[in-house]
């Protein structure tokens, strides 16, 4: 069984690009469009990694990160935030509340899978 | 039959609870909570203007002269709303320089003169005894009459008893009894006595409530209110004259703006006022209160007065009775004892009130200005070598309140039987008015002289000495009555009552006219011819620009010399009390960051002037100075260097009321900076917002198109269909990027109002049209109805024509992506109404949320659900079209509610009808 990957982003277009690159790349692929279903799919799905866009409506990719590190049972998930704002401060705030990398949007697609793969121990 | 002891009982009682609200009050004082704080307390003790003179003689005044005893009362109401203007500087003049006494005023103006404040006593003490004996008179009177219950006859005249059983001298003895234990309990006369004043304060309470009480019997009790009494009295032949106003007054209205001017005067100059409404008060602000309060307790007091009058006339028509008296008889006659007694107290309380101020002001004259000054420089009795003088002091005040009472008394056996109450009043006020010039003229006029003012008070003290107290004293039979009649050795031209021929005035009249000409007229006169010493000259500055001056450093610029802190410090320790002394240098210790004793005081000119000054406050301005000057080595400045000084200080004044306003225009110019600065900050930090969310906004398409590029270039095995579905996706967000890219230039233009607006003409129906069929092919594509509702001519617009096509485009294709999917209504309505047109373009899609609708306006705020796989605005539109419309003067706005759909509405101002002209 591949891994188990939870896109979170509510720009539909670049749901279905990370779905069709993580697809191809044989890991099992969930999606959320907004901070409380996010949360609800990782109570659920316990997924392996995160892929978490910060600037959504309702609640932001910072609060879900926030949440899931406060839980013992879920901290072992790994996350990758994506952000459109490129700011060091904001890449810095990021790890700072746990993220395990971050990545500014727009993205290369080869770094995103070597990123994804690096997270979840899978060969190169 | 009321027994003789009920009635001293009663008044005993009475005295005994005056004292007991005094000792409370002055308890208090001493634990710092003052009950006389207070402008309610100050106007009531203002009051004790109100003394047995109107308790008794208003009543009698009006019996024989109808309302001719008003003016008593008109002259304070008016006097009282100048105040703010003229007591108010009298006590902060009072308040810098420790005044203790009216005299101690006028003497510290010009030069603290001793003379001065000397003649000042002499006038006051001479000018108030008819008016103590006036009180005197009123309660043995009144007592008399009461003693007689239910008989109501007339006392003997006075004077006739044996001094043993003169009821009059021994109330005279009660009243100094009495007095001393209220007055002379603090040494420093320049303390406020609270006692005295809470006293008087509630003296003044119990004799309006009896006049009250009084005036509320007789008119609805013995008559039938008001209306029945004056209705009586128009029936009696002899009682008409007192109904016409002015009629009754002799001499007519001369008399009256006389009176009313002299009580005027007697408001502020009678010393017992000076003390209540100077010395005692402890707030100028109290003053506001007591410009409307004091009128008011006038009024209250005088609203009974003709009812009175005329109701005794009408019980005793024989004259049996004595006017003054009918406020007791009248009781007395319809059988109330208990008012009756009633009246008695409240006549006693006008009474005693105004002896105990009168006398501890007279006293404290007698005192400081009159004694002290002659016992500081006989040097035989080497006064300045005592080291306690303060037992001396008190000694002297308090003998001269015995002195003052027995004087009042001989005064009421001589020549009290001379005048009615009224009569006897006035004589005092005449004296006192004598004050006016050289008070008035002082704090007002900086050319008043020393030997100006002297002039001044001595001329009309001796006219009104010639023309009211000496015909007193003759008509008592102590002068042969010739001199009255005939004038001086025979001389009609000195007739004291037709002076230098003027006749047909009434004496007070005659009295006040000659006597202001002479004060007045040597006042000014005098003044204008000599010149100031250089103590004169500073303390006229002093006072006329009281305003002006920093209070107690004022008067320090003007000494030059070498002091030592001990000889200070026994100076008043001697007159003060070594307690007293050893406070005020810790005072002024405290005041300076030092300790006292232990840190050495600088011996310098503002700490001598601060020991005058204290020692002013027991021993009043004149001895003051000459205490002073006897341990320090002062050296005298000239006339010019006062000058020099004044101009100085007037210079600094100008310099620093200039430093005031730069550094209030430096203080305003700084708030302006700081409030553009915060703006500027507030933009630059909607700027960078600006900037953050346009990136933002740039970069989610830009991932899209490049996460799709990479997939397309690196993915060889995305299938046909695939392959397309991504190129369009790619198509579709470069168009986005464009449209944001546009769109956020022209944000920027709008905002900063770079953009080039074209104006002409537009019809709105030719507009609807156009976007109409440019959207057609949309419209079909996705099966939208449109109607198009649009009257058949409307007014023209005047604006920019691509805008509002702008507009008009952004408005339909929003409506084009929330319209109900398959079964879209888009329905544009145009109308004109009011001077503006209208258009409306509703759908009929799932509508916008009220928060929602709150934001769509704002910059890149999207309303509805960003979950649906519509495609995505930019966020821009709304506001960009609010922009336009609000630069051509109109509004746009929404209105939906949840599955109603939404409808935008926006008017547009209707081109006003202009000249063909053109």
């Amino acid at each position: 069984m591949g891994k188990q990957v939870l896109i979170v982003d509510d720009e539909p277009n670049i749901v279905q690009a990370l779905e069709f690159l993580l697809s191809r790349r044989g890991l099992r692929v969930s999606v959320a469009r907004d901070g409380g279903e996010a949360l609800r799919r990782i109570e659920a799905d316990r997924p392996d990694l995160v892929l978490l866009d910060v600037m959504m409506p309702v609640m932001s990719g910072h609060d879900v990160c926030l949440r899931v590190r406060e839980r013992a049972d879920l901290r072992h998930i790994k996350i990758l935030m994506l952000s459109a704002k490129g700011y060091a401060a904001e890449v810095n705030r990021g790890m700072a509340i746990g993220a395990d990398l971050y990545i500014t949007k727009p993205f290369s697609t080869k770094e995103l899978l070597a990123k994804v793969d690096q997270l979840l121990d899978l060969p190169a | 039959m009321l027994q003789g002891h009920v009635i001293v009982l009663v008044a005993f009682a009475y005295l005994g609870v005056l004292f007991g609200i005094a000792y409370y009050a002055d308890k208090r004082a001493d634990a710092g909570r003052s009950v006389i704080a207070n402008p309610y307390i100050y106007a009531l003790s203002l009051a004790v203007y109100a003394t047995a003179w109107t308790f008794y003689g208003s009543v009698g005044r009006a019996a024989s002269d109808g309302i001719g005893f008003l003016p008593i009362y008109l002259g304070p109401t008016l006097m009282i709303a100048l105040w703010w203007l003229v007591m108010r500087k009298i006590i902060r003049i009072s308040k810098t320089n420790r005044i203790t006494t009216l005299a101690d005023f006028v003497a510290s103006r010009y030069g603290k003169s001793a003379l001065i404040g000397g003649l000042v006593t002499v006038i006051a003490v001479i000018g108030i005894l008819p008016y103590i004996s006036l009180q005197l008179k009123a309660i043995a009177t009144s007592y008399a009459i009461l003693l007689q219950y239910p008989e109501i006859s007339m006392p003997p005249s006075a004077g006739g008893a044996p001094l043993g059983a003169d009821t009059a001298f021994w109330i005279a003895l009660i009243l100094a009894a009495f007095t001393i234990l209220f007055g002379t309990r603090h040494l420093d006369a320049a303390e406020h006595h609270e006692g005295m004043v809470a006293a008087i304060a509630f003296e003044s309470l119990v004799k309006l409530v009896a006049f009250l009480a009084v005036g509320l019997f007789v008119t609805y009790g013995m008559y039938n209110g008001i209306g029945d009494i004056f209705g009586r009295a128009w029936l009696e032949p002899n009682l008409l004259p007192l109904l016409t106003p002015l009629e009754g007054v002799a001499g007519g209205y001369g008399t009256w703006v006389w009176l009313t001017i002299l009580s005027m005067l007697a408001i502020m100059f009678l010393p017992r006022q000076f003390q209540v409404a100077v010395i005692e008060n402890t707030d100028e602000r109290h003053l506001k209160k007591a410009i409307w309060l004091f009128p008011l307790y006038m009024l209250a007091i005088n609203v009974f007065v003709l009812p009175i009058a005329f109701g005794g006339n009408l019980l005793f028509p024989d004259g049996s009775v004595d006017a003054d008296t009918y406020v007791l008889t009248l009781p007395m006659a319809a059988r109330q004892e208990g008012l009756a007694l009633l009246v008695f107290i409240g006549g006693l309380s006008a009474a005693t009130g105004m002896v105990i101020v009168e006398t501890i002001a007279l006293s404290t004259m007698v005192c400081n200005d009159l004694v002290m000054p002659v016992l500081l420089r006989l040097k035989r009795l080497r006064l300045a070598e005592q080291p306690d003088l303060t037992a001396l002091l008190l000694g002297i005040r308090r003998g001269a309140i015995v002195m003052i009472l027995l004087l009042g008394y001989l005064y009421f056996r001589i020549a009290g039987e001379a005048y009615a109450l009224v009569s006897i009043g006035l004589v005092s006020f005449a004296a006192v008015a004598q004050f006016a010039p050289a008070l008035l003229g002082g704090i007002f006029w900086k050319g008043g002289t020393r030997l100006g003012a002297l002039a001044g008070l001595s001329a009309g003290f001796a006219v009104w000495f010639y023309t009211l107290l000496l015909p007193a004293l003759a008509r008592s039979g102590w002068l042969p009555i010739s001199f009255v009649e005939e004038g001086l050795w025979g001389i009609a031209l000195l007739k004291p009552q037709e002076l230098f021929g003027l006749a047909g005035l009434d004496q007070i009249t005659h009295a006040m006219m000659w006597s202001m000409i002479a004060n007045i007229g040597a006042y000014v006169s005098v003044s204008l011819v000599g010149s100031q010493s250089a103590d004169e000259h500073r303390q006229a500055s002093l006072f006329v620009d009281v305003f002006r001056q920093s209070g107690e450093v004022g008067g320090a610029r003007f000494w030059r010399g070498t002091a030592s802190v001990p000889e200070l410090y026994n100076l008043l320790a001697r007159f003060q009390g070594a307690a007293t002394a050893e406070s005020a240098f810790a005072d002024y210790a405290r005041a300076r960051g030092l300790r006292w004793p232990g840190d050495a005081l600088p011996a310098d000119a503002e700490f001598v002037h601060y020991v005058e000054v204290q020692l002013a406050g027991a021993i009043g301005a004149a001895s003051a100075r000459v205490m002073v000057a006897s341990v320090v080595k002062e050296e005298a400045l000239t006339i010019d260097e006062v000058r020099e000084i004044l101009d100085e200080a007037s210079q600094v004044v100008v310099y620093s009321h200039r430093l005031e306003q730069k550094s209030r225009e430096l203080e305003a110019a700084t708030a302006e900076l700081r409030e553009a600065n915060e703006r500027l900050k507030e933009l630059d930090r909607l700027k960078d917002e600006f900037v953050s969310t346009v990136s933002h906004e740039l970069r989610t398409p830009l991932t899209s198109i490049r996460a799709f590029s990479e997939i397309l270039r690196e993915d060889a095995t995305v299938d046909a269909a695939q392959r397309r579905k991504f190129l369009d996706i790619i198509t579709k967000e470069s168009e986005r990027l464009t449209r944001l890219i546009s769109q956020v230039l022209d944000v920027s233009k709008l905002e900063s109002g770079r953009v080039e607006w074209q104006g002409a003409r537009v019809d709105m129906r030719e507009v609807i049209s156009d976007t109409v069929t440019a959207m057609d092919q949309q419209f079909q594509e996705k099966g939208i109805r449109v109607q198009v509702l649009m009257p058949s001519e409307v007014a023209p617009v005047n604006g920019d024509v691509d805008r509002i096509i702008q507009v008009m485009l952004n408005l339909m294709s929003n409506a084009v992506k929330f319209c109900r999917p398959g079964a879209g209504i888009i329905e544009i309505a145009l109308r004109e109404r009011g001077g503006e047109l209208r258009v409306d373009v509703s759908d009929n899609g799932r509508g916008i949320s009220e928060e929602d609708q709150r934001v769509i306006f704002d910059r890149f705020r999207q309303g509805g659900d960003t979950l649906t796989d519509k495609p995505k605005g930019t966020g821009l539109g709304l506001h960009i079209c609010r922009q336009i419309i609000e630069h051509h003067g109109g509004r746009l706005w929404v209105r939906s509610r949840p599955d109603e759909g939404a409808c935008f509405s926006f008017t547009l101002p209707i081109e006003p009808v202009q000249e063909k002209a053109a």
